[in-house]
């Protein structure tokens, strides 16, 4: 490993780049084997990872429809019913959606049509700084200001204590920066030709913005919006501090109504032992949450490797 | 098409004739404010979020807070030391089995392996969407691991670090392959023609002027466990301890995962205490956020 001098030719595999040329034989390296193997192997310890998650799922998925028909489970009513925790996720979603696409896509675009190169540098980590604050402290602030202060004494909202509302709309702030953040690399992947194109017509800014940039990085905005639902689907602790413990089906935000990450903290949370059927429950609804969640990032991903191919 | 052009042929002829700056007709004002309305609304909400919490618990900020156990008994006395203590002690065990790992796999994704297979691109794929599945799930295959390793009780140091570390081990990889990405290719084709194999100068140059790029994605991987509550809740950690850890073992709580516990206390004075670990934690998040931010911008080359 240490004298480079008597190493003859190095024979650099695949992935730098460099041709092979001409064939003297390295010396052989059993060290440099082993690490290779190692650093592939950490490599794949991503793959176990994804296949460990769906292993822990299954058993105990098997054995709580052992004991529980399917039907029960996608029930509308009674205790495993799992369709009012769908619902109440996908109306806490589409609440932080309407707050996070439009202020996600206006902070991307103002980053990269409007902001100096140096305003960027400052402005950038800011709305970040975003996503940095942790999710309980978020639920936190739902639960006591913007339900009691700001929906109940400001707007005069007639919400319960805990509310969809409250928990949509801080999950919202939470997700900005994600939706921001993925829609500005789509933003700025559009070629400068085509804004000077626009302005020598006699666009200006906004025109350019609207009418030139938006609709060419059209699929990387709904890659932004795509992964902004799926975080927004899979957020456990604004939910379950600040939108209820109660299956409600219900299509009313005022109301309190339990989210599917919502019943996974209250059952882990709770007196429920291993092996039991509440306990099996919970990894049913994890299951379905893991497949809503992975084919939402499926499209994500496909929409991103669109943009990415269309200059 | 055709109407844009016109429209705007118009407006050249308008500007040309009146001289007036295109940018500064009221729509446009009124879409540049929207802009920044949507830049600063986040901020504004931070701001109040910090302002309400710190008044809150302003009556709380006292080294109390930070050397004594919650107690029931003595509500206003109720300190965060077990909390605080059990998050450090995550983040360093999270840290050495997530950090060595995750720059292990950048490396050889990086570096060694033939992106063009099927095979890398799947890991690829897989790496984008790992990032993205939910904090949550991590805590169910937390709990499996732990009960495969036959330990019943996933509460400990162990079982949340586990979750902790597989929950930032895709940030890592993915940062860490952005920093390796950008060391630019004469430096390792210089070491190559030397006659350093591909491992040497992987070592030796790559990864050295990588370093700051690296120390960045682990920052702020670690900032966000750090902050994380919900796979603890799923393994099980306690939502209030009343010793310090002693070891791997050793049952622990987490900062947020009291900050979660105290919220659905009725009792004034646990609330106030919950508002000012509130602070304390913002104070670990953000400082380190912004220590990952100064070292990105303090040690960014361009080559």
């Amino acid at each position: 490993m240490s004298n480079n001098a008597t190493t003859g030719a190095a024979g650099p595999s695949s992935g730098t780049g460099l041709p092979a040329g001409v064939d003297l034989r390295a010396k052989s390296r059993p060290g440099e084997r082993v690490i290779t193997v190692v650093l592939r192997l950490s490599a794949y310890a991503s793959i176990a990872i994804t296949f460990g998650i769906v292993a822990a799922l299954i058993q105990p998925v098997i054995e709580f429809f052992g004991d529980v028909p399917v039907g029960d489970f996608f029930a509308m009513e009674g205790k495993f019913a799992v369709l009012p925790l769908v619902t109440a996720t996908l109306m806490v979603t589409v609440i932080a959606l309407l707050v996070a696409v439009p202020l996600g896509l206006g902070a991307a675009l103002y980053l990269s049509e409007y902001a100096s190169k140096r305003a960027r540098k400052i402005l950038k980590p800011t709305v970040e700084l975003l996503a940095g604050v942790p999710s309980v402290v978020y639920g936190f602030f739902a639960l006591t200001f913007v339900t009691p202060t700001l929906l109940q004494e400001i707007l005069d909202i007639g919400v319960g204590f805990t509310n969809a509302l409250a928990a949509g709309l801080v999950l919202g702030v939470m997700i900005i920066p994600t939706i921001a953040s993925l829609a500005e690399d789509a933003f700025s992947a559009v070629p400068h030709s085509m804004r000077q194109g626009s302005y020598a017509m006699g666009a200006n800014r906004m025109q350019t913005s609207l009418r030139v940039v938006f609709p060419a990085a059209l699929s990387g905005v709904a890659a932004a919006v795509v992964l902004g639902m799926s975080r927004a689907v899979g957020e456990t602790m604004i939910v379950a501090l600040a939108a209820g413990a109660l299956k409600n089906f219900s299509l009313d935000p005022r109301e309190g109504m339990q989210t599917m990450t919502g019943f996974m903290a209250q059952t882990a949370g709770g007196e429920n032992p291993v092996g039991s059927i509440e306990y099996n429950n919970l990894f049913a609804v994890g299951m379905l949450l893991f497949v809503i969640t992975l084919v939402l990032n499926l499209f994500s991903i496909s929409f991103v490797r669109r943009f990415r191919q269309v200059y | 098409m055709s109407s844009i052009a016109s429209t705007t042929a118009r407006e050249v002829t308008r500007s040309l004739a009146t001289g007036r700056n295109k940018d500064r007709t009221p729509v446009s004002l009124i879409f540049l404010i929207g802009l920044w309305f949507s830049l600063f609304f986040g901020v504004l909400v931070l701001v109040a979020l910090i302002v309400d919490t710190a008044i809150a618990g302003a009556p709380r900020f006292d080294m109390e807070l930070l050397t004594n156990y919650t107690s029931i008994v003595r509500p206003e006395t109720a300190g965060f030391r077990a909390g605080i203590l059990g998050s450090l002690w995550l983040m360093v065990f999270t840290a050495l089995m997530a950090v060595p790992l995750g720059i292990a796999a950048a490396l050889y994704l990086e570096e060694f392996a033939d992106s063009t297979t099927r095979w890398n691109r799947f890991v690829e794929v897989n790496l984008q969407n790992l990032a993205a599945v939910p904090a949550i799930v991590y805590g169910l295959l937390a709990v499996a691991i732990m009960a495969l390793m036959g330990f019943s009780n996933a509460g400990t140091v162990l079982g949340g670090a586990l979750a902790l570390a597989l929950l930032i081990l895709p940030v890592i990889i993915i940062t860490t392959r952005e920093a390796v990405r950008a060391v630019p290719r004469d430096i390792r084709q210089g070491s190559l023609a030397l006659g350093a194999t591909v491992w040497q100068t992987t070592w030796r140059q790559t990864l050295p002027s990588a370093i700051p790029g690296i120390a960045t994605g682990t920052i702020l991987g670690l900032s966000r466990a750090i902050g994380e509550a919900a796979p603890l809740v799923i393994v099980g950690l306690a939502g209030s301890v009343l010793f310090d850890p002693t070891g791997v073992m050793s049952p622990i709580t987490a900062l947020p995962m009291q900050i979660y516990s105290l919220t659905s206390q009725s009792r004034e004075e646990l609330r106030q205490a919950a508002s000012a670990a509130i602070i304390v934690l913002l104070a670990m998040v953000l400082g380190l956020n912004a220590l990952a931010i100064f070292i990105r911008n303090k040690f960014q080359r361009s080559w």
